[in-house]
């Protein structure tokens, strides 16, 4: 693989992992994640671990991101009464 | 939570995703002997094409699809599955998984291994997909977020 | 105190990244994983299963092979442990709503 095609890989992973770390609203939040995931699987591609990187996309960007914004909305619904 | 109005646009358009998704699922679960795949990642994809429709249609679209009491079944039908493939080998005179003495008859053993390493691949692919559509349904409890 | 943290972080990050410097390359045919003998003498099992997956199991994908024959048990573990998870979601989140 291209080195210098992983080394922006590895410079996007850094942004979306802090920018998920620092923001306010917990959606972007999420969705943060998930393209850290995406990038994640990306680079397991790159690194010749196929099924890993098939996995990765499937459940980090996938269903993780439903879970968790499920989770967002109960835990706001009990807070505004 | 806040009541929001149901968009027609987003559910049509996960209603046409949706059946793609499956498919694309259920290859990926036969074809893993020669592609990348297998049991969990196709059983994840049936379940994200399960759970679009339900994200976006809420209970009265998804009621008609798989309904909430018809998930746990499904697991236990798959874990089943598997470890039934496997006490028959056992029952067979072998060992636990062992699948060359798998009753198929006509068959050279390494075929057999082919067939049995697809049963489980099934038994993986149903659980995950039941599991993963369990999960939402225990977390939303019965409310909409359509 | 942010101070502080970022410094630790950024020794951590240096520890890792020396660390990971010592790592074989990547697909390296010299590894020591890829040897038929490894170094206490015993013969390595990766070179078994990429010998001779094909001729088992008649399947292309060397990573179905060892998933699904040669370490089922432990993909049956990792089916367990999925719906052991399904069961406790079952148990935890299912009457909360009659008790609130």
């Amino acid at each position: 693989m291209i080195w210098e095609l992983e080394l922006v890989i590895y410079l996007f992973l850094l942004i979306s992992a802090i920018v998920a770390l620092e923001v306010k609203d917990l959606l972007v939040a999420v969705v943060m994640t998930t393209v850290f995931s995406f990038l994640m699987a990306l680079l397991f591609v790159a690194m010749g671990a196929i099924d890993v990187g098939f996995t990765e996309a499937v459940i980090g960007a996938g269903v993780s991101g439903v879970l968790y914004v499920v989770v967002i909305y109960q835990t706001t619904r009990h807070s505004n009464d | 939570m806040r009541h929001q109005d149901e968009s027609p646009i987003v559910l049509l358009g996960s209603r046409l995703l949706t059946p793609y998704i499956m498919l694309f699922g259920w290859y990926v679960i036969f074809f893993g002997h020669y592609s990348p795949g297998g049991g969990f990642q196709g059983g994840t994809l049936l379940a994200a094409s399960v759970l679009l429709i339900r994200i976006s249609g809420g209970r009265r679209v998804s009621r008609l699809q798989i309904q909430e009491f018809a998930t746990t079944p499904l697991a236990v039908i798959g874990v089943i599955i598997y470890f039934a493939t496997g006490l028959v080998a056992m029952l067979m005179g072998g060992y636990f998984l062992d699948y060359e003495l798998l009753p198929f008859t006509g068959m050279e053993p390494a075929m057999v291994r082919y067939w049995g390493i697809l049963i489980i691949e099934v038994g993986i692919g149903l659980a995950v997909m039941a599991i993963l559509v369990m999960i939402y349904d225990n977390m939303v409890k019965g409310e909409d977020y359509a | 105190m942010k101070a502080l943290k970022i410094i630790i972080l950024i020794l951590f990050a240096s520890v890792l990244i020396y660390a990971a410097s010592d790592l074989p390359y990547r697909g390296d045919p010299d590894n020591l994983m890829h040897a038929e003998e490894s170094i206490t003498g015993t013969t390595v099992v990766g070179s078994y299963v990429i010998q001779e997956a094909y001729n088992d199991a008649k399947t292309p994908n060397i990573v179905t092979v060892i998933l699904g024959d040669y370490r089922s048990i432990d993909t049956f573990g990792e089916q367990v442990v999925v719906f052991t998870a399904g069961l406790i979601t079952i148990l935890i989140l299912r009457n909360r709503r009659r008790v609130v």
